[in-house]
């Protein structure tokens, strides 16, 4: 869907879009983070709306991918037992991991069980106090507070027989590894709605200032993620880079207090290793001492797990923005939705699901353009 | 997984010393944790993540994105049953393996 007729409201989508383009007058590249708004920007087209001067590299902001694949291990050896109920959200279902998947590991008997929210993993527990009930506890800071709230009531109800497996990654220090890289293109970022509604915009304004980048907190819609670019443009062609919110009516300056609050209690800051891309230093929370015990990890022995990726899933690349899906010799062919490679194909909130389900049929008609030689 | 929803508060009561509410979020009613937005009242607005509120939304910012998401299918997704979505993009008949 690339008409603008189909938005919302398309006046304002055609005020947007013609700001934009009488705005950029060089070429920019801006990243945006969360995978719900490369989804977005796929389904409708949004890149294709925007000047050829502005191109929109599809950041890592997505959990289910991002989760590395010795987790993903960790996980089917947990829910392979037979005391184990293991629940989970429904996306995890069907990354991969090494050789089988969590939907595999149920028809084989596994007593895999999807959840709506954490709290109903923990119900299950007290339903089930003969069994062992494990919720994996994936998600960026928009997902650890629900999960962290699901820890801290177990303890405090004192469920024994409830655990979590946790590897909750955070969106700053994945935007100090992205500056970091040698081969960093990215010079402006919109930042992802949802995590700044809990975390609010205090971590972003040291590294908008310490890269010299525009940060401008976006949200999902198509009109969201339209103001968001315009707002990086502007910063952009004027030289600027400060932190701004085009997000107002869900985020704000401080974030969800509360929700911060219950963070700092049951997890600590730890490096955690993202699928594709390697640890990235202080990027991953973990359950603090306090709440070891209702740590999974730890429960169930699992630790010594260790897990190579393999070479022939090129999503690191893709993660980092420095290759696009269809440009990946396996996209729709070897890997697809039904046979995925890596979980950038699996989830709907990855690049590469996103570009198979909206843009497979462009893919003949770009790459025979890309064959017919430029005259 | 990181949609987070616009729904509206039916009832709020204690269970276990929480905050639970009933949201209605367009036709969809879940039960939804409120210990992040304490003071949030019946019939106010809030934007909803796997059963939790995280922040308080206005009514029309609320209505206008339930009515985008019920267009594009997003609220079956969120909803809908996982094991039959997962079969099908597995290429498992869904109806056996709802059976299961």
């Amino acid at each position: 869907m690339k008409y603008i007729d189909e938005f919302q409201d398309p006046e304002l989508a055609r005020r947007l879009l013609d700001d934009i383009h009488a705005t950029v007058t060089r070429p920019w590249a801006l990243m945006e983070v969360c995978g719900g708004q490369t989804h977005s920007i796929i389904r409708h087209g949004i890149d294709q709306l925007l000047p050829e001067k502005v191109e929109l590299i599809h950041g890592p902001g997505c959990p289910v991918c991002v989760t590395p694949l010795e987790v993903i291990d960790k996980a089917l050896e947990i829910a392979s037992r037979p005391e184990v109920i293991f629940c989970s959200f429904g996306d995890m279902l069907r990354v991969p991991g090494t050789g089988r998947d969590l939907f595999q590991v149920r028809g084989e008997g596994g007593d895999v069980r999807v959840v709506y929210s954490p709290l109903d993993a923990l119900r299950i527990a007290r339903q089930n106090p003969e069994r062992e009930v494990v919720f994996f506890g994936i998600g960026f800071e928009t997902t650890a507070p629900p999960n962290a709230m699901t820890v801290h009531q177990a303890r405090k109800l004192g469920i024994g027989n409830f655990s979590m497996l946790v590897s909750h990654v955070r969106v700053p220090p994945a935007i100090e590894a992205i500056m970091s890289s040698p081969s960093c293109r990215v010079q402006g970022f919109l930042a992802a709605g949802h995590v700044c509604s809990v975390m609010g915009m205090g971590e972003y304004p040291e590294l908008a200032e310490r890269f010299r980048v525009p940060i401008v907190v976006t949200g999902f819609e198509p009109l969201d993620i339209l103001e968001g670019v315009r707002r990086t443009v502007q910063q952009l062609e004027r030289g600027e880079h400060t932190v701004d919110n085009a997000y107002a009516r869900a985020v704000r300056a401080e974030g969800n207090p509360a929700a911060r609050a219950m963070l700092e209690d049951v997890f600590e800051v730890t490096d955690r290793a993202w699928r594709g891309i390697g640890v990235i230093p202080q990027s991953g929370w973990r359950l603090a001492p306090k709440y070891r015990a209702y740590d999974a990890e730890h429960r169930f022995s699992v630790e010594g797990i260790r897990t190579q990726e393999p070479a022939e899933c090129r999503s690191g690349e893709v993660l980092q923005g420095l290759l696009k899906p269809h440009e990946c010799e396996a996209f729709g062919t070897l890997c697809t939705p039904r046979t995925p490679l890596g979980a950038t194909m699996v989830s709907s909130e990855g690049a590469c699901a996103a570009y198979y389900l909206y843009r497979r049929l462009d893919m003949p008609a770009t790459k025979a353009q890309e064959a017919t030689p430029v005259v | 997984m990181c949609l987070a929803v616009p729904g509206r508060v039916l009832d709020i009561e204690e269970r276990d010393g929480t905050r639970m509410a009933t949201v209605d979020f367009g036709g969809v009613v879940k039960e939804v944790c409120l210990e992040y937005l304490p003071d949030l009242q019946v019939g106010e607005y809030a934007i909803v993540h796997v059963g939790f509120a995280l922040q308080r939304l206005d009514e029309e910012s609320a209505r206008q994105t339930l009515e985008l998401f019920a267009e594009l299918g997003l609220l079956q997704e969120e909803f809908g049953d996982a094991w039959e979505m997962a079969a099908t993009e597995a290429g498992v008949d869904p109806v056996e393996e709802v059976r299961k």
